[in-house]
């Protein structure tokens, strides 16, 4: 059992985050940021060619982490692979000891900087999660033994700010019956819909950790981009303004993010936060400091 | 091409945009045919949709499955098919793709899944 799995079944708070991207032969960055992360966080993700561009493949990135002492999760996204590739990072996954798993759907290549690539998507996020329950039984999906089976815990994404939003609860469910473990949401700038995401999953009686993911930034300008360029992501013009505005926007935008955090944490069901830092400066450790997270590896 | 599969494309890709997939579930999708999603998705929307609806894809697009949805909620339907909206679907059988899906339904064959999706219970 990873020990990600242990901690949510524990029924402790949980802590993930996003490995930042690795470009070539750079093990000196994976080693930085490796011990930067390792003292807040249960796990942390390693990410398969995040906004539809080419880095480090997520396999090889995770052995990388797991060399460094940080506990990996693989990242298996749609968008490049179909379901034998998807099945063959999963065994590559559980040779090396890998065993946690986050499976989705992804952006499409045309939010990428090579948005001339074909795209794959022989399946999707939930049919993926599927997949890997398939081999954690044993099998892959074609009935072939594989020996032994892996030991993953399986999660997924879903995000609760996008439309239909009075559907987005009922995707939870389906994600459960797929396999998912624990989910991982996307980035919600808007608190009452993450409120009223997360009110519907308790309703619903949908038994499984939630992590709302909060990203660190550090002025107006990031805010602005993922407004524009990430799938999905909507972010009221208020908000960024609140920050471009201020007398010290780096300030504001800590301030933005520590509110979102103690937010999140605040609604029932919610389990825990998943992190991206595009700060990369103190405030990471701020940041757990002020929600109250201690320091807990080494 | 048969008479058979002529005939369904005629029909199906005149009214809704059929892409003749051989494994149809337009009854559990408001007959908004899911092959139209520029990813082709089986399972609902990503996490992409646009604020208004649209499509992360193709931006002038209403998004395939936010239009599903709605119409799995308006159209008169029996209600069977409203509850299979959120079905958890399986892959889709590429061999199938271009036959005929009311053939496919009639024989069985569109119900065919690889062995180890339902191993796992």
């Amino acid at each position: 059992m990873s020990r990600l799995a242990e901690v949510l079944a524990s029924g402790g708070q949980v802590f993930t985050a996003e490995f930042p991207v690795i470009d070539g032969p750079n093990m000196a960055k994976v080693e930085r940021a490796a011990n930067r992360l390792r003292p807040w966080f249960d796990a942390v993700n390693a990410t398969d060619n995040p906004a539809a561009t080419a880095h480090t493949s997520n396999v090889a990135t995770a052995i990388a982490m797991q060399m460094h002492g940080l506990e990996p999760v693989l990242q298996i996204v749609c968008r490049d692979k179909n379901r034998l590739a998807i099945e063959a990072d999963l065994s590559g996954a559980a040779l090396h000891g890998i065993e946690n798993v986050v499976m989705l759907t992804g952006d499409d290549v045309t939010a990428g900087d090579e948005p001339e690539t074909r795209r794959v998507f022989d399946v999707d996020g939930p049919i993926a999660v599927r997949i890997a329950r398939t081999l954690r039984s044993g099998t892959y999906l074609s009935g072939r033994p594989l020996s032994p089976a892996p030991s993953f815990l399986i999660g997924a994404v879903e995000n609760p700010a996008a439309p239909p939003l009075e559907y987005r609860v009922q995707r939870v469910a389906k994600k459960i019956e797929a396999g998912a473990q624990f989910l991982q949401l996307q980035i919600c700038y808007h608190p009452d819909r993450l409120e009223q995401f997360m009110a519907g999953v308790v309703a619903a009686g949908y038994d499984i950790p939630i992590l709302p993911t909060i990203v660190l930034v550090k002025s107006a300008r990031p805010l602005q981009f993922m407004h524009d360029k990430v799938p999905g992501i909507d972010i009221p013009q208020g908000t960024i303004d609140r920050v471009a505005n201020a007398s010290d926007p780096a300030e504001a935008a800590y301030q933005l993010v520590l509110e979102q955090a103690r937010h999140a944490l605040s609604l029932p069901g919610v389990r825990g936060l998943h992190i991206t830092d595009f700060r990369n400066d103190d405030t990471l450790e701020r940041l757990m400091t002020d929600v109250g997270r201690e320091p807990r590896y080494q | 091409m048969g008479v058979g599969v002529r005939l369904e494309h005629l029909v199906k890709g005149a009214v809704w945009d059929c892409r003749m997939c051989g494994t149809c579930v337009l009854h559990s999708t408001g007959m908004t045919c899911p092959m139209t999603c520029p990813k082709t998705l089986r399972n609902g929307p990503c996490g992409g949709v646009r604020e208004n609806g649209h499509c992360e894809v193709v931006p002038e697009m209403r998004c395939v499955w936010t239009k599903a949805y709605e119409r799995t909620q308006q159209l008169p339907m029996p209600r069977v098919w409203r509850e299979e909206y959120n079905d958890l679907r399986p892959p889709v059988d590429n061999r199938l793709k271009g036959t005929s899906s009311w053939a496919n339904l009639f024989s069985g064959r569109d119900k065919q899944v690889p062995a180890g999706w339902k191993a796992d219970t």
